[in-house]
């Protein structure tokens, strides 16, 4: 069995920790783990993809392809979107209701196409959206939105609630860890609501 | 113990287990972050040298020097390091000496897609390429073990997949060196055309004792799984192929990429009906492979350009074409854009302005040549902003209308050798230096211009206004600029382009995402005095959108540099309360 979880989002956006929490995640379940991130110009406000694959078996390529992710993490509607023809069928999108502006919507050169949540579940994809922003922020900080994102996918992303927590732990800068920590069981309590 | 190490890291873990002394470096995307863990190591001296010769003339005396020593960079950084580089082959080493190199394929940020294992060949130096981060560790430390028992210095050719890949490594011990004797031996080390006739007789000997080495080496590995296709390989190349394959092929695994090994190959190809050579960029390995009269399947199949993965292989070579789900809608690009608050903005909307012919230079600050910007005529490599745009004066006239531009690391780098050249042959243009006291796209490095070292400690603070002066440029033309000031940058821009000799332009403000640096508060739009004009737009914030008609801008993402403000013709951006 091999896992390939996508996440998703805007430069600047926090994906790097993300992916480092759930590498670390998966390595300390005792799972082979491989993480592809972007660094360099990309990082600079532009649509970034980082990949986490894990499993039982050794896993080889660093990337994900069409139709081959089992969940989509994401940290804003259009990268959802954007990245949806890698969500393998009867995958799951767990995405942030945040929206940003790219700047051909800036300019006026394109539109950012309205109702995308509603649109990807009419194509019958598991699709769970919540303003993860407005729960960091409620535990003291917008920018543990990523770790919220993580509590919303919790059950998706197949670890036990311990082992997240511990890499959450253990990749947090101390100084912000308890406000992720808040915004992680904020989240997770919402999911199961 | 186990640890989830980014292939860099890995690299600069291998580093310090293989008992490196000295590191110099310049950074450069996929490479940068070896040189930055390694820092991190007390136990090795680490640096941030202007350029990537510099790097290597000073890694390469360490290793004459008798410690083992690294220099890093990325595909391009290598060129500018390419003259040392072929000597070296040379002279050979006293301790160990190996050189990072990591390419781009895809150019996720790059200007352009070269394979350096060209450069292996062409300086007959022998290269390893490393396929996960457990082998990054591998690798370096065979690299140092070959590089002193060929006296050679060796290239670690690393991928920006390989680079910035996660994988686990079992960390182990540092192995402590020590520094060798010291030798006085002029006929190794002074490459005068006496010596070194006679030292590239040795180079061939070497090479051809690294030919026989390759052909038993446990670098060179065969997976032999029966069947019919067989796939030689290397680098990251080979996780596709393995990803899609797995065991319905057998594998030659090529962890040494140069020199090949002509009988090894030979061997692995007769034994299986179809043998494909899957490799990124340049057809190496199959160029090697048919010139030797094996046949294999290449770039008839598979690209020349752009990154593989295992989607492309499986594609193209087994044709599959997975199930997916697509929205119908359009979905708007999401380039890079300068960041909220970038001290660059203003430049580059004043540019604009101006109307101003801009020849750019490689950073953050290429992205002043997007929408809706589009301040930027030309941008080739580091520091021909201002040597190329001396020629194109020289031909056309037209000075008023023409300026460089160039960060402040890139200008340490290369650019003050093009400045010289303008002064000494009367060229009479403007360069404008971006100083946002630090090397920014690459992830805020520090450069001799900062004040402090990689090691974080104080250093010198070279000074910008004195460099320009040394090189011949009037002081009185030597203006210095707060770029978010946008009527005394258009002012002091009208000045310069019109002044009758060379002259330079300092914008100086560090970068906004630089630790320390201040953010003003956020300001937000008066809805009853914005009119719509959109004035605002044009500085291409991406805080800044039009909603009903209105401008609106998102207070989590301002960094209150106030730039938009003077944009406004009618007042209507002010402070949040």
């Amino acid at each position: 069995m091999i896992k390939n979880i996508m996440i998703v989002g805007v430069g600047g956006q926090g994906s790097l920790l993300a992916s480092k929490i759930l590498g670390k995640a998966a390595m300390d379940a005792g799972y082979d783990v491989k993480v592809s991130e972007v660094h360099g110009m990309s990082q600079r406000g532009g649509s970034v993809v980082t990949y986490v694959r894990y499993g039982d078996e050794p896993v080889y390529s660093p990337m994900i392809g069409t139709g081959k992710a089992d969940v989509i993490l994401s940290f804003e509607i259009l990268e959802a979107a954007r990245w949806l023809p890698c969500l393998a069928i009867g995958g799951v999108v767990v995405t942030s209701l945040q929206q940003i502006n790219p700047m051909p919507v800036i300019t006026g050169a394109a539109e950012y196409p309205a109702e995308l949540v509603e649109k990807m579940r009419a194509l019958a994809v598991d699709v769970r959206a919540y303003d993860v922003q407005s729960i960091a922020r409620e535990a003291g900080n917008e920018k543990a939105s990523n770790v919220a994102l993580m509590g919303i996918a919790e059950d998706a992303l197949g670890f036990d609630e311990a082992v997240l927590r511990g890499a959450i732990e253990a990749c947090v800068p101390a100084k912000a860890l308890d406000v992720n920590l808040k915004a992680f069981d904020m989240a997770r309590e919402l999911a199961k609501k | 113990m186990k640890q989830l190490m980014l292939g860099n890291e890995a690299v600069a873990r291998g580093l310090y287990e293989a008992g490196v002394k000295f590191v110099s470096s310049y950074p450069g995307t996929p490479s940068t972050e070896i040189t930055e863990e390694v820092a991190k190591y007390q136990e090795i001296y680490a640096e941030w040298a202007p350029n990537e010769k510099v790097a290597f003339e000073a890694a390469m005396g360490a290793a004459v020097g008798g410690g083992r020593a690294f220099c890093g960079m990325k595909h391009v950084g290598l060129n500018v390091a390419a003259d040392p580089l072929f000597v070296a082959g040379y002279t050979g080493i006293s301790a160990g000496f190996v050189i990072g190199v990591a390419d781009d394929p895809g150019m996720h940020s790059s200007q352009n897609e070269q394979d350096s294992r060209h450069y292996a060949e062409a300086a007959k130096l022998p290269m390893v390429e490393p396929a996960n981060a457990a082998e990054c560790v591998a690798y370096v430390k065979e690299a140092y073990r070959l590089s002193e028992m060929f006296d050679t210095p060796v290239i670690l050719r690393m991928t920006t997949r390989a680079s910035h890949s996660r994988s686990v490594v079992e960390l182990g011990e540092r192995e402590e060196t020590e520094i060798k004797a010291y030798e006085k031996l002029p006929q190794k080390y002074i490459m005068m055309p006496a010596n070194a006739k006679k030292r590239h007789f040795v180079v061939e000997e070497h090479l051809a004792a690294l030919r026989d080495f390759a052909e038993t080496s446990d670098l060179n590995t065969v997976e032999d799984n029966g069947g019919e296709v067989g796939i030689i390989t290397a680098g990251n190349a080979y996780n596709y192929a393995k990803e899609v394959f797995g065991k319905n092929a057998s594998y030659l695994k090529l962890g040494m990429v140069f020199p090949l090994p002509e009988k090894k190959i030979a061997e692995f190809a007769a034994k299986y009906e179809t043998v494909i050579v899957v490799e990124e960029l340049d057809p190496f390995i199959e160029n090697f492979c048919k010139s030797h009269g094996i046949h294999v399947i290449g770039k008839d199949v598979l690209p020349l350009c752009g990154e593989y993965s295992d989607e492309l292989l499986a594609k193209l070579l087994l044709g599959e074409d997975p199930d997916c789900t697509m929205l119908g809608d359009e979905i708007p690009n999401r380039p890079p854009v300068l960041c909220p608050g970038c001290p660059h903005r203003g430049v580059f909307y004043t540019l604009s302005k101006l109307k101003l012919r801009v020849s750019g230079d490689i950073g953050c600050y290429t992205l002043g040549a997007v929408a809706p910007l589009n301040a930027i005529d030309s941008v080739f490599c580091m520091g021909a902003s201002i040597s190329s745009l001396h020629g194109t004066v020289k031909v056309r006239g037209e000075e008023d209308k023409y300026v460089s531009v160039i960060g402040d690391s890139t200008f340490m780098h290369s650019g003050m050798t093009g400045l010289a050249n303008v002064v000494y042959n009367g060229g009479n243009t403007t360069t404008l230096i971006l100083d946002n006291s630090i090397t920014g796209m690459t992830g805020h490095q520090d450069n001799p211009l900062t004040g402090r070292t990689l090691k974080g400690t104080t250093a010198p603070n070279l000074s910008l206004e004195a460099i320009c002066t040394a090189l011949g440029v009037a002081p009185e033309h030597i203006r210095a600029v707060d770029p978010n000031n946008l009527p005394e940058l258009e002012k002091i821009l009208k000045e310069e382009t019109a002044a009758p000799c060379a002259s330079v332009i300092i914008c100086r403000r560090p970068c906004a995402l630089l630790k320390g640096v201040k953010r003003g508060k956020p300001v937000m739009i008066n809805e009853d005095k914005c009119v719509g004009c959109r004035a605002c737009m044009k500085i291409g914030c991406p805080c800044i959108s039009i909603v009903d008609k209105k401008a609106k801008i998102d207070a989590s993402m301002c960094a209150g540099c106030g730039l938009c403000p003077q944009m406004c013709r009618v007042g209507a951006i002010c402070e949040q309360e």
